[in-house]
């Protein structure tokens, strides 16, 4: 046998690649089976929720399957017109209601048309009561008994509203979610005394921001601390800073409500010593200070640890080059120790503000109505109104809001440069 | 200690230092330097070289004695006021500075306005053979290049002292050798005091006009390159520097600048009495392989020869090694340079050896 007999064929080009892929693909499919299960759960648990959260805030279908021959009868016509619609738009209606009120879809209707005008509830029960009874055939025309059965069916409103809401898609959540609304086709402002949403997403923005500036100015020393004593008393001081971590949330929020109340351990304190007069206590709790000071201490952790994870790879030879060049401590600080520092301030202030701008429990429990974040109102429109489409709207922005902040953050500071650990 | 603290340029006296309060790194520490002298500190890790050097610089204070630069105490002037150039040994470049931007980093905060700033930067850079890179950051350079950087940097505000703890450490072998070369002109020509840290004995060797071998938080010998290899005060530094033999005995006698020492198996060799004074006493003598004789006829007449044993014989080139049992240590290293008319020897060849008397110091035991 010849050494030529036993060589395996040289391989080119095409075949080469495919054998080299089907080599890799045994890998690949083993490496993914076992990230298969969180794959799995991400997909589920988090993904499949927005999606059907993004889907919700445009979806409108409930109008047009409830009352599909209303809708094509509306077509012809115009929502500016002065006049009612005709006849046939009535007799669709009746016919409409009729299936619906035999497959209980008809209150379903009411609700949705609820968020856009008040009186749907009570138009809807007084059709349930009658209208079954009415024959199609033989009891027409429509339209006066419909008018007698509710007069807001005489308003013009109700039909704009309905023509409005006819299509299967809907933008009026997002101008819901940023105080406009849709009048007879046009987009105005709602009423000052309704609007609520631009006021609240401001607050959150500002007020997030104003955390992470808090946290910044009392993580940054304590981190500096950590990064720069023995090891030994290092790791002390973290489990210090890790220890709210072990706490409930909910009893380090109400543990602040035990401080800062009226007769909470700081306002005695401050009678006590003079301070304050007895009966002009200072108002700490359920208003924007509260929130503000118990969500700086509650999200303090999380400037502290990246700043901490940067500051300890910044070699202390760097410092003391700038003094033997004869830089004083500040200058050595700001100009050569400071900028190394920047990508931990980074990573802690994009980690905290996302953090604060979804916050929920904190400002519901010590923010009362003055400070009240957007997650507050978003979770008051779920379970108090059940206006899930309103709920995505907000949600949405929330998330966009956040992504656009994201990639701002990318171009200005890179996110390559962020060190969380 | 008093005519040192009046000369020297930089003057430790009696100057100590402990971390803990228990151990003391820096032991009596007492050493006087003139203006414009290369002096190395040599010694392993953990000798107290370090320390010394970051008590001069102000990172460390000492916590006995006294430190002194050009007359004056400077125990109590904070680092940044002692106007000390330092290397230090990752060269500690500021990343977010461009190259130009280190080097106007001391003249900044020293006030000097930018047109002259920019004239003392293009110098400083030229000087060190960079001055197209001032541009860059120093990630994008080289070791080396970055090496470069960092020395202009302790230059550019014209110190007369600088310091450079250990700044060819992370350098290959051929760049090292050709900075210790530029690093020696460039501290010449511009007249600087240097004191060098290094724990590489070839490096302090080539560099310095003179060394402080460190062990033990304490300086062992304070003398030129030459005096260190040739003449080792103790047996610390007799290791330490180079390749080295050492046999145990004891003195039989002693007669001026020569002596005999009579080993532990008996034999009787020649030595020069260094750190012995009188017969009986216990002794380490020390001979360097490369003095080491195996051709008797090169001796005088009356020297004393020792039976070797060749157990090892290894080709290295430009020299021929050979490793020999004498006097029952097995250790004993002997070198000839290769030349034409050298003897080759081969394992198992018994020879006798000897040395000229004050090629083999007998010192501490």
């Amino acid at each position: 046998m010849t050494m030529s007999d036993t060589r395996t064929p040289e391989l080119t080009g095409g075949a080469l690649k495919r054998q080299l892929g089907r080599a890799l693909r045994r890998q690949k499919l083993r490496a993914l089976m076992l990230i298969a299960p969180l794959l799995i759960f991400i997909f589920v648990g988090f993904l499949m929720p927005i999606v059907s959260m993004l889907m919700r805030s445009v979806e409108n279908n409930i109008v047009v399957e409830t009352l599909p021959q209303t809708i094509a009868a509306l077509d012809s016509w115009d929502v500016d017109s002065t006049e009612l619609p005709p006849e046939p738009v009535f007799r669709a209606l009746v016919a409409d209601l009729q299936v619906a009120i035999e497959n209980r879809t008809a209150l379903n209707l009411a609700r949705r048309m609820n968020f856009e005008a008040a009186g749907w509830t009570t138009m809807m029960r007084r059709a349930q009561r009658e209208m079954p009874d009415w024959d199609l055939e033989t009891d027409g025309p429509f339209r006066e008994r419909v008018l007698d059965l509710h007069r807001d069916w005489g308003a013009l409103e109700t039909w704009r509203s309905l023509k409005a809401y006819s299509s299967p898609y809907t933008t009026g959540y997002y101008l819901a979610a940023v105080d406009l609304t849709m009048v007879s086709g046009h987009v105005e402002a709602v009423p000052d005394n309704q609007a609520l949403h631009l006021m609240l997403f401001w607050r959150t923005a500002w007020m997030s921001g104003l955390i992470c500036f808090m946290t910044l100015i009392l993580g940054y020393p304590v981190a500096f601390l950590l990064a720069n004593i023995k090891e030994r008393h290092a790791n002390l001081l973290l489990i210090l800073v890790l220890l709210p971590f072990w706490t409930s949330l909910l009893v380090r929020t109400s543990s602040w409500k035990v401080l800062l109340q009226d007769q909470g351990v700081v306002n005695q304190f401050l009678v006590w010593i003079g301070l304050v007069a007895d009966d002009n206590r200072l108002t700490m709790i359920n208003n924007k200070f509260g929130v503000i000071v118990a969500m700086t201490q509650i999200l303090l952790p999380f400037m502290i640890l990246p700043l901490y994870s940067v500051m300890k790879t910044i070699p202390p030879s760097y410092v003391r080059a700038a003094k033997s060049l004869g830089a004083n401590d500040w200058i050595a600080f700001w100009r050569v120790y400071f900028p190394q520092s920047v990508p931990g301030i980074g990573a802690g202030a994009i980690l905290v503000f996302i953090m604060a701008v979804g916050y929920y429990i904190t400002p519901e429990l010590v923010g009362g109505p003055s400070g009240m974040f957007i997650s507050n109102r978003i979770a008051h429109q779920w379970y108090v109104s059940g206006n899930w489409g309103l709920v995505g709207a907000l949600g949405t922005i929330l998330l966009l809001a956040v992504l656009v902040l994201y990639w701002v953050y990318d171009r200005v500071v890179g996110i390559d440069n962020v060190k969380l650990g | 200690m008093s005519q040192a603290r009046a000369d020297g340029f930089v003057v430790f006296d009696r100057v100590q230092k402990s971390y803990d309060g228990e151990v003391l790194v820096v032991k009596d520490l007492n050493l006087s330097m003139p203006k414009g002298e290369f002096l190395t500190m040599l010694g392993p890790s953990g000798s107290g070289k370090t320390t010394c050097l970051m008590m001069l610089a102000g990172f460390e204070t000492a916590t006995h004695g006294e430190i002194l630069l050009d007359g004056k105490p400077i125990n109590n002037i904070p680092p940044h006021k002692r106007g000390i150039g330092m290397v230090f040994q990752n060269y500690a470049l500021f990343p977010h500075m461009t190259i130009a931007e280190n080097l106007g980093f001391p003249l900044e905060v020293r006030g000097i306005g930018k047109s002259e700033r920019e004239a003392k930067i293009k110098r400083a850079l030229d000087m060190v053979q960079m001055g197209a890179f001032g541009n860059r950051r120093p990630a994008q350079l080289s070791g080396g290049q970055q090496q470069r950087v960092a020395l202009a940097r302790a230059l550019v505000f014209e110190p007369e002292l600088v310091l450079m703890d250990e700044p060819l450490g992370a350098l290959d072998k051929q760049l090292r050798e050709h900075m210790q070369f530029e690093i020696t002109n460039l501290a010449h020509n511009l007249g600087i005091t240097t004191v060098y840290v290094t724990h590489d004995q070839t490096e302090a060797l080539t560099m310095s006009d003179r060394v402080a071998v460190f062990n033990d938080g304490r300086i062992q010998q304070l003398a030129p390159p030459e005096d260190l290899y040739e003449r080792p005060a103790n047996s610390f530094v007799a290791q330490f520097i180079g390749e080295n033999n050492k046999l145990d005995g004891t003195v039989e006698t002693i007669n001026g600048d020569k002596c005999t020492v009579r080993l532990d198996d008996g034999t009787l060799i020649d030595a020069q009495p260094v750190n012995v004074s009188k017969a009986g006493e216990r002794t380490r003598v020390s001979i360097r392989p490369e003095r080491v004789e195996s051709n008797p006829d090169r001796l005088a007449r009356d020297a004393h020869l020792v039976e070797a044993e060749v157990l090892e014989f290894i080709y290295m080139g430009d020299t021929f090694r050979f490793r020999l049992r004498v006097a029952g240590r097995d250790d004993f290293v002997m070198k000839y340079r290769n030349a034409q008319d050298q003897r080759r020897l081969s394992a198992g060849d018994k020879i006798r050896i000897g040395w000229r008397p004050e090629d083999c110091r007998a010192l501490d035991a």
